[in-house]
């Protein structure tokens, strides 16, 4: 019924069971949206957030998304700028994710902040010393700049491509892109290194604060790496879920592996990086304040395990196995690594959210836990269930994967 | 005991943890005075809205038969790299550079709470409920203090209230105005021991000059740097070592006024 509408040579499952798979997703996400409205008509007091423990898993997960959506950018910057022109097959599923990851994390941030309608407060007293103000105005901006990328893609749409005026419009946008592709990446870099300086700013944090270049703290730096580490790793995880669960083949496992390699590199260089930050942090920074920093290690929820699990289990480990020829040729271990590079990010953004505020600044003040309630997990759910709604949609009416045809043909 | 550099003409809080009692007075003049509303039923210690918060602090395990006190801890006034003016997005938090008062506005914050991460005091309070007074009450509501909105951020602000009728009428009597006038907060005036000493150092109101000299005066957290301009007294060694963090492990209770 809806085949016109489909890319000319894609197969795509029925009408009827993409109904059931839409309207299961769209009851998701009614339920997270019921529990968004209420953290906004009723206030925060819906969410187990409290005065001391001002950030929580909302924070988690705008930190988090934010480092998988710089697949989006990241990927441009391979494809336009470095001309690595193999990447072509991922790009546009890698600018959907983006999208999705980007306006689902500002959307959370406006349920997130007391005052929504009060946000363009930002833009007309900004503080130029705040880290925030930055992120602001560069995630702002760079949601622009994802729209208007998404839009050649959306204008592929078989049925809108017989319109000529749209056609045109297309074709002029696909001009463009490249140039849009690099603000994206200059805006991208700025706001990554910003949101790990949110935190590494804080001095009354210590377990947070970190030494730097000039006003960057080295988290900031550590962001930026980090989320072009996983940059080429999520879209090699979610073309392979998609894969899955479409049961195509989407791009040649070439693209798949040279993504892979990719951010093997560049996850050493960050567990590195990361490594030298944590030494200099434990043996220089933290003393230097008197926090010695073997203290926040003896809370019985966040011991030194967790410091070894980013930076070996979710670090060294990944980025070896991503670095092993063998390894990246076999997809159920370039899967299983493209997975713990991204938990290893995702670990990171929970110790620096959750572990720094659950650990006291005064010396009278006690470990503090919290627990999020159903309210901030319907939100968290109902992120997910747009991105998954969005994706669908585009991955049905759209042509995200350009080698699809080519390889499903060969098969048949 | 090494110098404390402090601007002379602008305020200091001094507060003698010596003789707190921790009766929590002090808590409800501030109340009262800054038109904190009621807590809401639903409110804990960890959400309810206290710009003074009176905490127990123990030398060791609490029961144990050691040595404790009370400590009253309202916003620090940080004279120096202020966290919370650095941090807000919107320019909501300045410091008056004539009083040394960190002010926020409320009126323009935007609810994010990144000035109440940044925060080492943890001083700062989010509106986590509409603010409502009893049928009756509000004829109560201090008409110098504006309330504040569900889903923003406020903080002692050493009783801006009294500080702008005492600027009013120190101007009818013909003083210029850049000279400090003299108050007192809610919180001092309220406390039976007189615990809480206010004024400018200048003008050694309550003595404040010499006693935030004296060998038993101390700061918290000095190390971080924030300079604060609340100071606390104390003879007792381990309460001095524990609140600049040269301490054995201490444990700490709120206690409720």
């Amino acid at each position: 019924m809806d085949s016109k509408f489909i890319t000319r040579g894609l197969e795509r499952t029925s009408l009827r069971n993409f109904s059931v798979w839409v309207l299961f997703w769209v009851v998701v996400l009614g339920f997270g949206l019921y529990g968004a409205y209420l953290c906004l008509a009723e206030g925060l007091n819906q969410t187990n957030m409290d005065n001391r423990f001002v950030f929580g898993l909302w924070i988690f997960l705008d930190l988090a998304i934010i480092a998988f959506g710089a697949g989006a950018f990241f990927t441009g910057l391979l494809l336009y700028i470095l001309k690595r022109s193999e990447f072509t097959a991922v790009i546009n599923s890698a600018v959907v994710i983006g999208l999705i990851c980007y306006s689902g994390a500002v959307a959370v941030l406006a349920i997130d902040v007391g005052q929504p309608l009060r946000a363009w407060f930002t833009f007309w007293h900004p503080n130029a010393h705040s880290m925030l103000t930055e992120v602001t105005f560069c995630i702002s901006c760079y949601l622009v700049v994802l729209a208007v990328e998404y839009m050649p893609i959306l204008l592929k749409n078989r049925k809108l491509k017989e319109r000529p005026s749209l056609l045109v419009f297309q074709h002029n946008l696909h001009k463009v892109i490249p140039v849009l592709a690099a603000i994206g990446v200059f805006l991208s870099f700025f706001h990554q290194g910003s949101l790990g300086g949110l935190y590494g700013v804080l001095k009354g944090r210590p377990f947070a604060f970190r030494e730097g270049f000039g006003i960057w703290p080295s988290t900031f730096f550590l962001f930026v790496l980090s989320a072009a580490a996983i940059g080429p790793s999520f879209p090699l995880l979610t073309t392979s879920l998609v894969s899955k669960i479409s049961r195509k083949k989407l791009v040649k496992p070439e693209v798949l592996q040279s993504l892979g390699r990719i951010s093997g590199w560049l996850l050493l260089a960050y567990v590195l990086f990361k490594s030298v930050d944590t030494l200099v942090w434990i043996n220089r920074t933290s003393p230097s304040l008197l926090f010695s920093p073997y203290e926040y290690y003896n809370q019985e929820s966040f011991g030194t395990w967790i410091l070894f699990a980013e930076i070996v289990v979710f670090g060294l480990v990944p980025a070896l196995m991503l670095l092993t020829r063998k390894i990246r040729e076999h997809r159920g271990w370039l899967i299983t690594a493209g997975l713990l590079a991204c938990a290893g990010i995702a670990v990171n953004r929970f110790v620096m959210t959750i572990q720094t505020l659950a650990l006291p600044t005064l010396p009278f003040d006690p470990f503090l836990s919290y627990i999020p309630s159903w309210q901030e997990i319907a939100t968290f759910i109902a992120v997910i269930a747009y991105g998954v709604l969005l994706y669908s949609f585009s991955f049905r009416y759209l042509t995200l994967f350009p080698q699809e045809r080519d390889l499903n043909s060969l098969t048949r | 005991m090494k110098s404390i550099e402090i601007s002379p003409s602008q305020y200091v809080m001094v507060i003698d943890a010596d003789r707190c009692t921790g009766c929590g007075a002090c808590m409800v003049a501030c109340a009262i005075e800054n038109n904190v509303a009621p807590a809401h039923p639903d409110a804990t210690d960890r959400t309810g809205v206290t710009w003074m918060k009176v905490v127990k602090v123990s030398s060791g395990n609490n029961g144990d038969g050691k040595p404790a006190c009370y400590l009253p801890l309202p916003c620090q006034q940080c004279a120096a790299e202020t966290p919370c003016v650095t941090v807000c997005p919107q320019n909501a938090v300045e410091v008056d550079q004539q009083t040394g008062i960190v002010f926020q506005m409320s009126q323009r914050c935007l609810g994010c709470r990144y000035c109440m991460a940044a925060c080492p005091y943890h001083a700062r309070y989010f509106n986590w409920w509409d603010p409502e007074w009893p049928e009756g009450m509000e004829q109560t509501l201090n008409p110098d203090v504006a309330p504040r909105m569900r889903g923003v951020v406020e903080k002692c602000n050493f009783c801006h209230g009294r500080y702008q009728a005492a600027r009013a009428s120190a101007a009818e009597h013909g003083q210029a105005s850049s000279d400090p006038v003299t108050y007192e907060p809610a919180c001092a005036q309220a406390c039976p021991t007189r615990a809480i000493k206010f004024g400018t150092p200048a003008n050694n109101e309550q003595g404040v000059g010499d006693l935030v000299h004296s060998s038993s005066a101390f700061r918290l957290l000095p190390r971080l740097g924030t300079e604060p301009r609340v100071y606390y007294l104390s003879k007792h060694k381990w309460i001095r070592q524990m609140a600049q963090m040269e301490k054995e492990t201490s444990t700490g209770e709120e206690v409720h006024g």
